[in-house]
This record gives C-alpha cells, sequence and structure tokens, in this order.
C-alpha cells in the first residue's frame, strides 16, 4: 500500500461515525463600505513605516521627495507603473527586462511599485505581482520600498481584501517594515526584508 | 506499535525537569518578562477586535468541520497543487518524509538548503536527518538561528529562543557565527537592533545564491491548492521567492477547506501569536508559482491517531500560535525545555502524549503539568479544551504505585459498609496516634496541607447513637 493510501485509509478509519458540524459565520464578513483613509494611515504608521497623504496632481512631486529624501539614485520600477508618477523624479529607473538577478536586486537604492488592495483596520498593503508591482522578489530584496496606494484601493477589513484577491496570483502582504519579535518578544524594525517602508496614499 | 519522533528524546519526567528550571532565576526572569509583554500586547489587539467571539467560534467550527472531512479535502488539496505544477508526496512518519526531502534536494544536486521557521520540520529532525545526506539546513528565522548556532534546543513554538535574553543573544552571535558563515561585527551590542542587523549580514549573501529551501505552512488552501506563510522578519520571503526549488513539509491537519476560510485565520493567528493586528508579511502561493519547481510533502507521523480519540482529536485544531504558552502559569515558571518535545507548554501537554503515546515516565507526567486554571482554553483562537483532553489523558496514564495502592486499599473498604465501619471505629480509637504528615511518598501531600483531624465516632455511629440526634 502507498503512503498515500495509507494514510487516507488510517483517516477514514478515524472519521467512521464521527458526524460533521456546521460552521456560523457570525463575524464581519466583507462591509462593503469604503476603508477609512484616516484609519489606514494611522494604522500604518504604528508600524513605523512613513505616510504620506497626496492628491492626484501632488504624487510625482512627493514621489521625488521621497526618493531625493531617502538618497535613492537607482531605483527598481516594475512594468506597468504609471510614468506620469515617477515624471519629477531624478532618478535612473531600473527595469526587470530582463528579470534582474538577487545580486542586482541588491545594489540598487530602493523599489518604487503600486499595490493590488490595501487594508485600513490592519494597516496592511497588498501586492499581487499584477501591473505596477512586478515579481515577488522585486519588492523584498531592495532595503527600501516606496508604494502608492489609491484611495479606492483601500478596504475596511481582512475579509474585504480576501473577497477582492485571486488565489492563483503569488500574494505579499505587507504590514509595516521587515521586523521581528524574538529578542525578549519585543518588536524591533529592521531584519532581511526592507528595512523601510514609505507608503504614499493618493486621494 | 512504532513510537513517534518528536525531535527531542524523551528523557526525566516532567517534574524534575521544573524543578531544575525554577532554580534557574535568569531563565525565570527573561520568561516572565517575555511572556507578559506579549500577553499584554495580545489583549490589547483582541479587545480591538468587536467580534473576536465570533471569529473564534467560526475558526473552530471550521477547523473541526476540516478534521470531520480530512481524507476528502486532502485529495481537493493535492488535485489543486498538481494542477497548479506543483508535486505532492506523502510521509507516515517522520523518517519517510526525511527521505523524501532528502532525495528531492539530492536531485537538484544542491548540498546547502534555506529553511523558514517550521515546527513540522523540527518535530520530524529534519536538519539532522540531512546531514547524515552531506546536506547542511541553515535555519533563517532569527531565534532558530540563536538556537542553532548556540546548539540548544527550541523552547517555544513560535519564538524557540525565548528563554535567551539579549545579552545572551550577543555572546552566542559573537562567538560562534564565524563558524557557520559571516561573523558577526566586531563591535557587536546587545542592542536589539543591532543584534537583528548582524542576522541581517550574516544570512545575506546566503539568501541570495541559495538555490533550494525548505518550509513549512501555516494553511494549505484544498479548494486552489494555495499555501500560505505567516512571518515577520522577510526571511520566509526570502527563502520562499529566490530559490529554484521551493518544498513545503506540511501536516495533514493544516488544510482548511476554501480560500474564503482565510479571512477568519488571518485575523485570529496575528493577534493570538505576535500580538499585532497583522504581522509584517504573508506570502501564498499555489503550485509552481514565477517558474519555480515547488514540491509538497504532506505528513502524517501520528496525526491520524491523534484524529482516532474523540477527546484528543481536538488537539489537531491547533493552528500554533502559541498563546497557550505565554498565558501558562506552569509555562512561564518551568520553561519549554522541561516539557521534552518541540510543542511545549498546554498545547504540547496534550499534543506530546498524543503523538507520541506514553511509554516513557516523561509523556506519562505531562498530562499533569498543569493546574487546570483554563487560561488556555480561555486564549485559544479555535477553542481547543486543553483542560479537559489533559483530565482525559491523566485517567490514561499509568499512576504512581503509591497512589495505585491507596486507591485498591479505598477500593476494598468501601466495598462493603461492615468494612468502612470497623476502619472508622478503629480510627477513632487511634486518632491520637495519627501523625500530622504523612510518611514516605505520601508525605507529597501533606508537605503542603494539614492532614484533617480524624473524628472521635463516624457519623453514621453518631446516628445510631442518638436516633438522629433525638437521645
Amino acid at each position: 500500500m502507498s503512503s498515500r493510501d495509507l494514510i487516507l485509509a488510517r483517516v477514514r478509519r478515524a472519521l467512521a461515525g464521527v458526524p460533521d458540524v456546521e460552521i456560523t459565520r457570525a463575524y464581519r464578513g466583507p462591509s462593503q463600505t469604503p476603508g477609512e483613509i484616516r484609519l489606514f494611515e494611522e494604522r500604518v504608521r504604528d508600524y513605523r513605516a512613513m505616510v504620506h497623504v497626496v492628491d492626484e496632481a501632488g504624487v510625482a512631486e512627493r514621489v521625488a521627495l521621497s526618493l531625493a529624501g531617502r538618497g535613492a539614485r537607482r531605483v527598481v520600477v516594475p512594468a506597468g507603473f504609471p510614468a506620469p508618477w515617477l515624471a519629477a523624479a531624478d532618478v535612473e529607473a531600473v527595469a526587470d527586462d530582463p528579470p534582474l538577478s538577487a545580486a542586482d536586486l541588491d545594489a540598487v537604492d530602493g523599489v518604487l511599485t503600486t499595490c493590488a488592495v490595501a487594508i485600513a483596520e490592519t494597516g496592511t498593503i497588498v501586492l499581487d505581482a499584477g501591473p505596477g508591482q512586478g515579481r515577488r522578489a522585486l519588492t523584498l530584496v531592495p532595503d527600501y520600498h516606496l508604494c502608492v496606494v489609491r484611495a479606492a484601493q483601500v478596504v475596511a477589513g481582512v475579509p474585504d481584501a480576501v473577497a477582492l484577491l485571486a488565489p492563483a496570483r503569488p500574494l505579499t502582504w505587507i504590514s509595516g517594515p521587515s521586523a521581528t519579535s524574538d529578542i525578549e518578544l519585543n518588536r524591533v524594525e529592521g531584519v532581511h526584508g526592507p528595512r523601510t517602508l514609505e507608503v504614499l496614499i493618493v486621494t | 506499535m512504532s513510537v513517534t519522533f518528536l525531535g527531542m528524546p524523551a528523557t526525566r519526567p516532567f517534574p524534575r525537569n521544573a524543578a531544575r528550571a525554577v532554580r534557574d532565576s535568569q531563565l525565570r526572569f527573561n520568561l516572565r518578562k517575555a511572556t507578559r509583554t506579549i500577553r499584554a500586547r495580545r489583549a490589547s489587539v483582541v479587545a480591538e477586535a468587536p467580534d473576536w467571539a465570533e471569529l473564534r467560534e467560526a475558526g473552530r467550527a471550521i477547523k473541526e468541520h476540516t478534521l470531520r472531512n480530512l481524507d476528502r479535502y486532502l485529495i481537493q488539496l493535492e488535485e489543486a497543487v498538481t494542477a497548479a505544477g506543483g508535486r505532492v508526496h506523502w510521509a507516515a512518519d517522520g523518517a519517510e518524509a526525511n527521505r523524501i526531502v532528502a532525495g528531492l534536494v539530492k536531485a537538484t544536486g544542491e548540498t546547502e538548503v534555506v529553511k523558514v521557521k517550521s515546527m513540522a520540520t523540527q518535530e520530524i529532525g529534519l536538519n539532522e536527518a540531512l546531514l547524515e545526506h552531506g546536506i547542511t539546513a541553515y535555519e533563517t528565522d532569527l531565534a532558530e538561528l540563536i538556537v542553532q548556532l548556540g546548539d540548544d534546543r527550541p523552547s517555544h513554538i513560535l519564538v524557540p529562543a525565548i528563554h535567551r535574553n539579549r545579552a545572551e543573544i550577543r555572546e552566542i552571535f559573537a562567538e560562534h557565527m564565524s563558524g557557520w558563515g559571516r561573523p558577526a561585527p566586531e563591535d557587536l551590542t546587545d542592542d536589539p537592533a543591532a543584534l537583528a542587523e548582524a542576522a541581517r549580514l550574516h544570512l545575506r549573501e546566503r539568501f541570495l545564491k541559495t538555490k533550494v529551501a525548505i518550509s513549512g505552512a501555516n494553511f494549505a488552501i484544498a479548494e486552489t491548492g494555495t499555501m500560505v506563510v505567516l512571518e515577520s522578519e522577510g526571511n520566509g520571503r526570502m527563502c520562499l521567492t529566490l530559490p529554484r526549488t521551493l518544498i513545503s513539509v506540511v501536516g495533514i491537519e493544516k488544510v482548511l477547506p476554501t480560500w474564503r476560510d482565510l479571512e477568519v485565520f488571518l485575523q485570529l493567528l496575528p493577534r493570538s501569536s505576535t500580538g499585532e493586528r497583522m504581522n509584517p508579511y504573508t506570502s501564498t502561493w499555489t503550485g509552481a508559482a514565477e517558474g519555480q519547481e515547488f514540491h509538497l510533502v504532506l505528513l502524517d507521523n501520528g496525526r491520524t491517531g491523534v484524529l482516532a480519540d474523540e477527546v484528543g482529536r481536538q488537539a489537531l485544531r491547533c493552528i500554533r500560535c502559541s498563546a497557550c504558552l505565554n498565558v501558562c502559569p506552569v509555562y512561564e515558571r518551568a520553561g519549554g525545555h522541561a516539557y521534552g518535545s518541540v510543542y511545549p507548554g498546554p498545547i504540547g501537554a496534550i499534543l506530546t502524549p498524543q503523538l507520541r503515546g506514553m511509554e516513557s515516565e516523561l509523556d506519562r507526567s505531562l498530562p499533569y503539568a498543569s493546574s487546570l486554571c483554563g487560561a488556555c482554553y480561555e486564549v485559544c483562537p479555535v477553542a481547543i479544551d486543553i483542560p479537559s483532553v489533559l483530565v482525559d489523558l491523566r485517567a490514561r496514564a499509568r499512576h504512581p504505585w503509591p497512589e495505585r495502592a491507596g486507591m485498591a486499599a479505598a477500593g476494598w473498604v468501601f466495598e462493603r459498609s461492615g468494612r468502612l465501619a470497623r476502619l472508622q471505629r478503629a480510627g477513632g480509637r487511634l486518632r491520637r496516634l495519627v501523625p500530622r504528615r504523612l510518611p514516605g511518598p505520601l508525605g507529597g501531600w501533606t508537605d503542603t496541607r494539614d492532614l484533617p483531624e480524624v473524628p472521635r465516632e463516624s457519623f453514621r455511629d453518631w446516628w445510631d447513637r442518638t436516633d438522629g440526634g433525638r437521645r
């Protein structure tokens, strides 16, 4: 008997005559109301990420200011990132075409992306490798991540985000910069992922 | 029956381990500080969720439903992962899982792998098994790194190095990092940020060049074949994203039926484990993502035995958040090593004896490593009634001989009312001779209690003599 058949037979033997249970979902499900921008801003800031709220006309200037403030010269910009948003920045935009090696990514000053969804209640941004986001490694290896979130992308809670996201795509849920709680169970920012996360909310 | 191995040798019984641990004042200080910090954080983020009770109830029900239909969901998961370009392997026990993983690594021609923190691979002793095949496994989670560099044993599910404080961690890094790769900076201090930076530098190059990674998974979605890993540092993302080959070893109880179920567990787990609204990073992927080669190893290793137990099977609902460890008064004082298993604390006290059996003195003692205060049940995000399982397991363990002898004697006396009456009369006459402290092994009971006074006559004799108080 294969281990597969063995395990499945053991499971069936263990469950013989055991009744099923009903699942009650009385918790707050998808809300269908947009997420509060003020709450999202506050919750992202709680993770010690930098947050700015700008209107559409001010995005290019804010992107340029943030990149200059960081001293970033070479920045990875994934395909599909809105070109006007980068127009005012004095940086070399590095494309992931042909795909950059891990060492290439380690040598750039940062990465600039959009996101798929953002969650107000938990201060989370979710990337799904779609346009303006690129493959997962792009937002992982560089030490600085600047993410532009449109206000319309901000949902209220986790159930809203789960309902909108496609499981077939590789997803990365990001809540603040890389951190650890492994030393005396206190949160310290900055381990292997980007140590600085900056979020621009476009209203 | 073969004995299930749980990553650590079962040695001395819990009370002896605990007695030794409570004399270590540094350990008690470290644990007290860490558990108090995390308890306060968990309490505040749980209080913030207005529907926590409803989420917990849904979490319990989803897990219970999944376990009731585990065969169906495992097959569905296998089909979905396979359809998405992954390969699924089944391992009946730890030895088989280790063989499968070693074979997969060898097939890549690599001799080094990076690892994301995983309870399942620790349970089966994968690192040791790989070493026998000439493969070195590098732990990349900060706490696992501390344990690996210090040649230590894990003492907590979430933070295996919880028993170490910052000064001890600095010592371990300064002394041992050079033996495993890039040495620690000369001027390393015990500032947590400096220690995190040292870990970043030590592992950076290894992440960028290693071709094979091994992980576990927090959840595996049957409907879509999606794996889910929650983490904080980014070491998980490094391992899941950069290597060409990814091997995930996942216990069969980690399945969730639908994608939607994540809306419950992505709220329950971060708030219960690290006391955050959300952990810094969660990765989900389905099959061979972004051109990676993906293998899923489904692990039984005693789980189907637990599933067969009417009372004990609820332990399989566990999502390894470790909230029960952090609130447990016994864990806070005895520490994780006293439990002699990779699963310490209240959940370990019910999981270890069920997975490993109760052959050893240690495993028989674990159901007693509790005051039955119930704090673990209260914080459990999937409502595992740990105290009830502990009591059930206690009834199954072979009890110590003085207890058995005492119970047998009591049984003989209570069997006939005449025997009881004669013993009571004898007791009444000899009451002045009854000691304040019991002798021998029974003395343990009177060390902390007074022996009740023996009355002059029994209630029945009094009733007969006075006709119920009328005479």
